[in-house]
């Protein structure tokens, strides 16, 4: 259960609908890209980076912050947006994203654009990196976070079975792993191109303290999250929270259609796909007035 | 000479390689908080008993799981923290090359990899434990240095050159005993600059690893039998290159041969040959070491026989890379 006040709920949709925006803008700056997976997981991003992690902009390398690492690489549309708007680059440098010469590409270079904390974009890494970054952290006596998000589809590759394993041997529950559950891959639907079901039955089999939310409110979202934050602090089976979320969420001509997993938007489709995020925002609000406390 | 660990020369004799590193390492973690060990399941074969004596909890166990060891180690070293990676050869190059290109080189991370079990020194386990393709694989990658140590003691000095630069360091040293080429430590080993190991102005033979060892005795035997000066260089830093010795050898003896227990794709002929190429210096070139075949299975040094990359298979080239024709002897038998 979350805690959320109406007017904290109402500002973190405030922020995820500009950061939508910024995303929306982005792909027509850059050309085109990754809407589908960035807009799905754009609220884990805005409460993570406006609510939970312990970060500091004006010293990006603080060695005692939380960690977020982004093992779906490829969000890097929506993530760009979240660490310029946060501060940690221009905002200005998202209209380079994609162009020759450029810090940022589709996939983030940790050691051109601040604030990212590991450099992904091939599958399947994030996890162990996590791990890495995590057990660190009990090594070192440090009590920082690490938080990490995959996607569904990327779960194919075996690697991330293996980071799961050290997690749970190590029960690092200073690790919270959060699984993009937005049903869609490149060629289709999970379930059509490689099935994944049972999910969380396969995550708590492989130890984890499984939770599954909708990913796309930000209520539940922070509920679980809250809950994961309060296990954390004893080393105990480490909490996957399988966020439920819709491919493209907020812009409704795109939502949970795999083919919108990359794709280019015209002049046209930018004024439409804006007008859709006015009025998912204005139903988001709807529901924060309504569910917050 | 790099600092910290240091041994002597009846530890080379009783202590196998991997023990070498072993000892090199505790020693470095008893010293410095920040490093830590990681394997996957080959604590014992890679010899970190003395690590987990002097330090079980920085020991960290992965199980059989090379990928997530890698991923782990890049974590880790992100965090501030300085991981020892150690695993056989074939798997550190292959099983789990992406993330060794992506999470430890792409992001230049301060993790030093120790591929035990180089070359055809698990010789009896077959290709599937063979490593002749991961000098190839890892030469290719930005930010790595790659290092072959010939010896016990170059090992050491190896692993103290790892400890004391930053970056990623992939460090390929053989299962069990080496030929002990050095007295001691103190030769002057230094990261990128080749050891003249046997002087000589005929011919050079560039060799690492356990090649170098058989390429002394083979120039010994050349000088003393043929009257043949070879030079031998002990490249034992496969990148970067030492092109000046290479340079220096094309212009000075005009013929270059290289010896390794790697293919010769890829691995120290190939670095060898490109420097030459780019250098414009007329020079022959022969390179000695595993010709596109996977190995046999047998004991080391009879796979090095085999493949000629021995003493033997060393003379024999540089008598046809100086086109010295050794007249047949009918009688050769009433000579003994």
């Amino acid at each position: 259960m979350h805690d959320l006040t109406k007017s904290e709920w109402l500002a973190l949709e405030k922020k995820a609908y500009e950061l939508r925006k910024l995303t929306l803008q982005t792909t027509v700056w850059a050309g085109s890209g990754h809407l589908g997976g960035g807009m799905s997981i754009l609220d884990l991003l805005t409460v993570l980076y406006h609510k939970y992690l312990n970060i500091r902009v004006e010293e990006p390398q603080w060695e005692d912050r939380d960690r977020f690492i982004l093992s779906k690489g490829h969000a890097a549309i929506a993530y760009a947006p979240v660490l310029c708007d946060k501060g940690f680059n221009p905002v200005e440098m998202l209209k380079t994203f994609n162009l020759s010469g450029s810090k940022m590409g589709m996939h983030l270079d940790s050691n051109k654009v601040v604030g990212v904390d590991a450099s992904t974009g091939s599958l399947g890494h994030g996890v162990s990196i996590a791990a890495g970054t995590a057990l660190a952290a009990k090594l070192m006596g440090k009590d920082y976070l690490t938080y990490v998000a995959t996607g569904d589809g990327e779960l194919g590759e075996g690697s991330n079975w293996e980071g799961f394993m050290t997690l749970n041997h190590y029960q690092l529950s200073n690790c919270i792993v959060f699984i993009d559950r937005n049903h869609c891959m490149i060629d289709g639907p999970t379930e059509d191109v490689m099935k994944l079901e049972p999910l969380a039955d396969k995550m708590t089999a492989f130890g984890f303290n499984t939770v599954t939310v909708d990913g796309n409110n930000i209520g539940e979202l922070c509920g679980a999250i809250d809950a994961a934050v309060e296990r954390s602090k004893e080393p105990c089976a480490p909490t996957c929270i399988i966020m439920d979320t819709k491919k493209g969420a907020g812009v409704k001509t795109i939502e949970g259609d795999y083919l919108w997993h990359y794709g280019a938007i015209d002049d046209a489709l930018f004024e439409k796909f804006n007008k859709e995020l006015s009025e998912d925002y204005k139903a988001r609000c709807e529901r924060a007035e309504k569910e917050g406390k | 000479m790099a600092g910290g660990f240091v041994y002597n020369a009846v530890d080379q004799t009783e202590l196998s390689t991997a023990e070498i590193y072993g000892k090199a390492l505790a020693d470095i973690i008893m010293r410095d908080q920040k490093v830590v060990a990681i394997t996957a399941d080959l604590a014992k074969s890679t010899k970190l008993g003395d690590v987990l004596k002097v330090c079980p909890e920085r020991v960290i166990n992965v199980g059989i799981a090379e990928q997530d060891m890698f991923g782990v180690a890049a974590g880790m070293a992100r965090a501030g923290m300085i991981p020892f990676l150690s695993g056989f050869s074939a798997f550190t190059s292959m099983r789990a090359c992406d993330q060794l290109h992506t999470d430890i080189c792409y992001q230049n991370v301060n993790a030093k990899i120790i591929a035990t079990h180089a070359g055809t020194s698990f010789g009896q386990a077959g290709s599937t434990h063979h490593a002749i393709t991961d000098l190839a694989i890892t030469r290719a990658m930005p930010n790595l240095t790659v290092i072959v140590p010939a010896d016990g003691f170059e090992t050491a000095n190896a692993v103290n050159a790892a400890y004391d630069n930053f970056g990623p360091y992939y460090i390929r040293i053989n299962r069990g005993f080496d030929r002990v080429l050095y007295e001691n430590m103190d030769y002057g080993f230094e990261v990128g600059k080749a050891v003249e190991v046997h002087p000589g102005t005929d011919i050079t033979v560039i060799a690492c690893g356990s090649c170098v060892f058989q390429a002394r005795e083979a120039a010994k035997f050349l000088r003393n039998v043929d009257g043949i000066k070879v030079r031998v260089l002990n490249m034992h830093t496969i990148k970067p290159i030492d092109r000046d010795a290479v340079f220096k050898a094309a212009e000075e003896t005009g013929h270059i041969i290289t010896v390794e227990d790697h293919s010769v794709i890829g691995g120290l002929g190939s670095a060898v040959a490109e420097a030459v190429a780019e250098a414009g210096k007329l020079c022959t070139l022969k390179r000695l070491g595993h010709q596109d075949k996977f190995a046999p299975i047998g004991l080391h040094e009879d796979i090095m026989s085999e493949v000629g990359i021995d003493a033997n298979g060393i003379i024999a080239a540089v008598r046809e890379a100086l086109g010295i024709d050794f007249e047949e002897d009918d009688n050769w038998d009433d000579e003994v």
